[in-house]
């Protein structure tokens, strides 16, 4: 009886998951609004503002699909998850797309059945020191006490790096970035490491950055990208090539400020093809033939994106590096639009 | 010696000494002092090191306020003016108080109506925490939580008044049914109530909130300080009658509702409130079609409700095992059914001996309702973890905001025990 009666849940459960997979793009377009799941709060990426406004980078990429689909950036419902909740939130289909700064990982991809459209933003473990140590590489720190954030992969990759380089090291395990800025600043360890731009995020609140350097070793990679449920691929496509449209927007050099003039018809085809004056690329993702400049005119184009939320000109201050197009010798990549 | 005494002259004191004043060590500050602080070496010692450590920390923390920063607009211009000094950067109490109190998507031009919830909410309570008010007092705390719903999340007034017609109407159906059969009057009450609900929600017209005169507000919506006082107050208010009624349902002699008690208790009280917490806001949308899932409010106030209420159970259970057997069978002896023996002669005995426990509970519940941050609801530590620290202009800000959040938590906390204390002294009957 007792199992019978779990069976019949999970048989609901699952035809309820099955139902929400059949048609994501439609229920968007039905609901008129796109269900975001974001952080609930990481410098940079996405927070609310003074105004209750969700900026940030990822929320840029949850803006630019709701244009994309809906035609309104505005049509966004953020829904906030936790690291614990994330995966839970989209894979009952509380959410249609997941822009949480998540690294792309095989078990995520293969085991929790998500589909990553792409990369934006490619990061990796960094370490920090105070300028005063006088420490220019990763490899000087034999013997350095090091706070580690336990029970995550950084501190798996710390021990790999400091294993392979035959150094020694101490940790000194905290439970959190806040805890960790405080460790740090009081001197309870020499060097502290986590992911580069939370490094990044982190040395911009201190009263002097500048005393406090980011060594150039990159220790791990992780690849940040949206993710939608597996069994949707029309969905995903669309998720996928809005983000690639912003990517190839900065390549082309369509910027949110010359798109209008851009929009009315150029002599680069593939510009064309983007903005929707030419071919017929929104009609096959089922979308309007502007989609790709309503991406674009969400937030601007990637770079700008980048920019306006993280870039060099922000408090966080981070550098392109990887995350330069790969015409400047970065990763940022987007097939072509043909 | 004769010789002197002879020629001494006797003395007699022809007036009365005048009162001198007693020594300085006796008297006053000193006297108290001596008493009090250097009553011995030891004691002499200690009173100076307890002075040092208080002067260290007044001398660390008095700076830190006074030079407070109020008027900035991001934690770098607070250190701007500071240039290096001891002060604290209260500034983004005062940019971001409406977020810490309302949370960050409360519609600002409606923040008068969770203000006058809470005063509302004051008058409701009067007459249930002061017995000397009149008792007609108690309809308007019989109407209040439809009020409230209306006040905070607005839309149609139909809402709660559909509700509200339906406990009207199953109470009115137990009034006159429950003299005869209590079953019959409780379980028809519950059926009446639901078909009330029923037929309502399918009366109110599709779009009914769209023109509301108070535009509605979703849940999703609520955040801050508010968050935590109105889970709170909906649950300690459903826990307590809910954890009565477990309670007496284990002392029960039927082996089913025993049972039906016993497992439930045991069970909640069994797993953490986290657990129960990630259950209602993660498991639960498995169970649900995407579109039609429970509100993530409703959901979370019943775990929270179901946990306190087995918390409470136990409680009362000790006042009821606490109370003498001759009052049972006092209760007994007049002829009273067990109803009437338990709401004259039991309960008030029961529930005055459970006072301190239950206030013990209600605070630890009201603390515990920073948990909700960890599922992602925006309460008032969830607004500061979350969107506060991880804003550009207040990265970095901590000991002002946490220090703000347990001033709010200790007002109030310290405020329900001053009560309990107050309760305790008023039902005192004395031996």
């Amino acid at each position: 009886m007792k199992k019978s009666v779990v069976f019949g849940a999970l048989t609901v459960a699952g035809l309820a998951a099955g139902a929400a997979a059949a048609g994501t793009l439609d229920d968007v377009k039905a609901r008129g609004k796109l269900n975001c799941g974001v952080t609930t709060g990481l410098v940079g990426f996405a927070a609310p503002d003074a105004n209750g406004e969700w900026m940030g980078f990822d929320v840029g990429v949850c803006r630019a699909v709701a244009a994309a689909v809906l035609g309104d950036p505005k049509a966004v419902e953020f829904v906030p998850t936790t690291g614990k909740t994330r995966f839970t939130a989209l894979a009952s289909g509380e959410i249609d797309m997941l822009a949480r700064n998540t690294t792309w990982t095989f078990s995520r991809d293969v085991d929790l059945k998500f589909t990553f459209v792409g990369v934006n933003y490619y990061d990796g473990q960094g370490f920090m020191v105070p300028k005063e140590l006088g420490v220019s590489s990763a490899k000087e720190l034999d013997g350095a006490t090091v706070c580690i954030q336990t029970g995550t992969t950084t501190e798996l990759n710390l021990a790999d790096f400091f294993r392979s380089n035959n150094i020694s090291y101490e940790p000194v395990p905290i439970e959190t970035n806040a805890e960790a800025q405080q460790q740090y600043l009081a001197g309870a360890c020499d060097v502290y490491t986590t992911d580069a731009s939370g490094l990044a995020a982190t040395r911009a609140t201190f009263e002097d950055p500048s005393a406090h350097v980011l060594l150039p070793e990159i220790i791990s990679k992780e690849p940040l990208g949206p993710l939608v449920r597996h069994g949707d691929d029309n969905w995903g496509d669309v998720v996928r090539w809005s983000l690639n449209a912003l990517i190839t927007a900065e390549e082309l050099g369509v910027t949110s400020a010359n798109i209008g003039e851009m929009a009315a018809g150029t002599n680069n085809p593939e510009i064309n093809r983007l903005l929707g004056t030419e071919g017929n690329l929104g009609e096959m993702l089922g979308l309007s033939a502007d989609w790709g400049k309503n991406a674009v005119m969400a937030g601007g184009n990637y770079g700008e994106l980048f920019e306006g939320n993280i870039g060099e000109s922000t408090p966080i201050g981070l550098a392109r590096g990887l995350n330069a197009q790969w015409t400047d010798g970065g990763l940022i990549y987007s097939p072509p639009f043909r | 010696m004769s010789d002197s005494q002879n020629n001494s002259v006797a003395f007699v004191a022809t007036e009365v000494i005048p009162q001198s004043p007693p020594p300085a060590r006796e008297t006053g500050v000193v006297k108290w002092l001596r008493e009090n602080l250097f009553s011995s070496v030891t004691n002499g010692i200690l009173t100076l090191v307890a002075l040092y450590l208080i002067y260290q920390v007044l001398s660390a923390i008095l700076p830190w306020i006074f030079n407070g920063i109020w008027t900035t607009n991001s934690l770098a211009e607070c250190r701007d003016i500071l240039q290096g000094k001891t002060g604290a950067c209260f500034s983004v109490l005062t940019e971001r108080w409406h977020q810490l109190i309302y949370g960050f998507k409360y519609p600002s031009d409606g923040y008068w109506r969770p203000n006058l919830a809470l005063v509302l909410m004051l008058v409701a309570i009067a007459p249930v925490l002061f017995f000397d008010l009149p008792r007609k007092l108690l309809i308007f705390t019989a109407l209040y939580p439809f009020v409230a719903f209306w006040l905070i999340w607005g839309g149609t007034i139909l809402a709660p008044l559909v509700a509200l017609v339906g406990f009207v109407v199953a109470g009115a159906f137990f009034q006159v049914f429950g003299r005869s059969s209590f079953a019959l009057g409780f379980f028809g009450g519950i059926v009446i109530a639901l078909i009330v609900w029923t037929v309502g929600g399918l009366l109110i017209p599709e779009g009914a909130s769209d023109n509301a005169l108070l535009p509605a507000v979703p849940s999703r919506d609520l955040g801050g300080f508010m968050l935590n006082l109105m889970l709170g107050v909906t649950c300690v208010s459903l826990s307590i009658p809910l954890g009565i009624a477990l309670a007496l349902g284990r002392q029960s002699d039927m082996p089913l509702i025993k049972g039906i008690c016993v497992v439930f208790i045991e069970f909640i009280r069994g797993v953490p409130l986290i657990t129960l917490l990630f259950v209602a806001s993660v498991m639960l949308a498995y169970f649900f079609p995407p579109e039609s899932t429970v509100d993530l409010f409703l959901r979370v106030v019943i775990m929270i409700t179901m946990f306190s209420a087995a918390y409470i159970a136990e409680v009362i259970r000790g006042g009821l095992a606490a109370l003498p057997k001759g009052q049972y069978e006092a209760a007994d002896s007049l002829g009273l059914d067990y109803p009437q023996a338990m709401r004259l002669i039991i309960l008030p005995q029961a529930l005055k001996i459970s006072i301190p426990g239950i206030v013990n509970v209600a605070v630890g519940l009201f603390k515990d309702t920073t948990l909700v941050s960890v599922i992602s609801m925006f309460d008032l530590v969830g607004m500061i973890r979350g969107p506060i620290l991880a804003s550009t202009e207040w990265n970095g800000v901590y000991w002002e905001l946490f220090g703000f959040a347990a001033l709010l938590f200790f007002v109030v906390c310290y405020g329900i025990s001053q009560y309990s204390q107050w309760l305790e002294r008023k039902l005192h009957k004395g031996h």
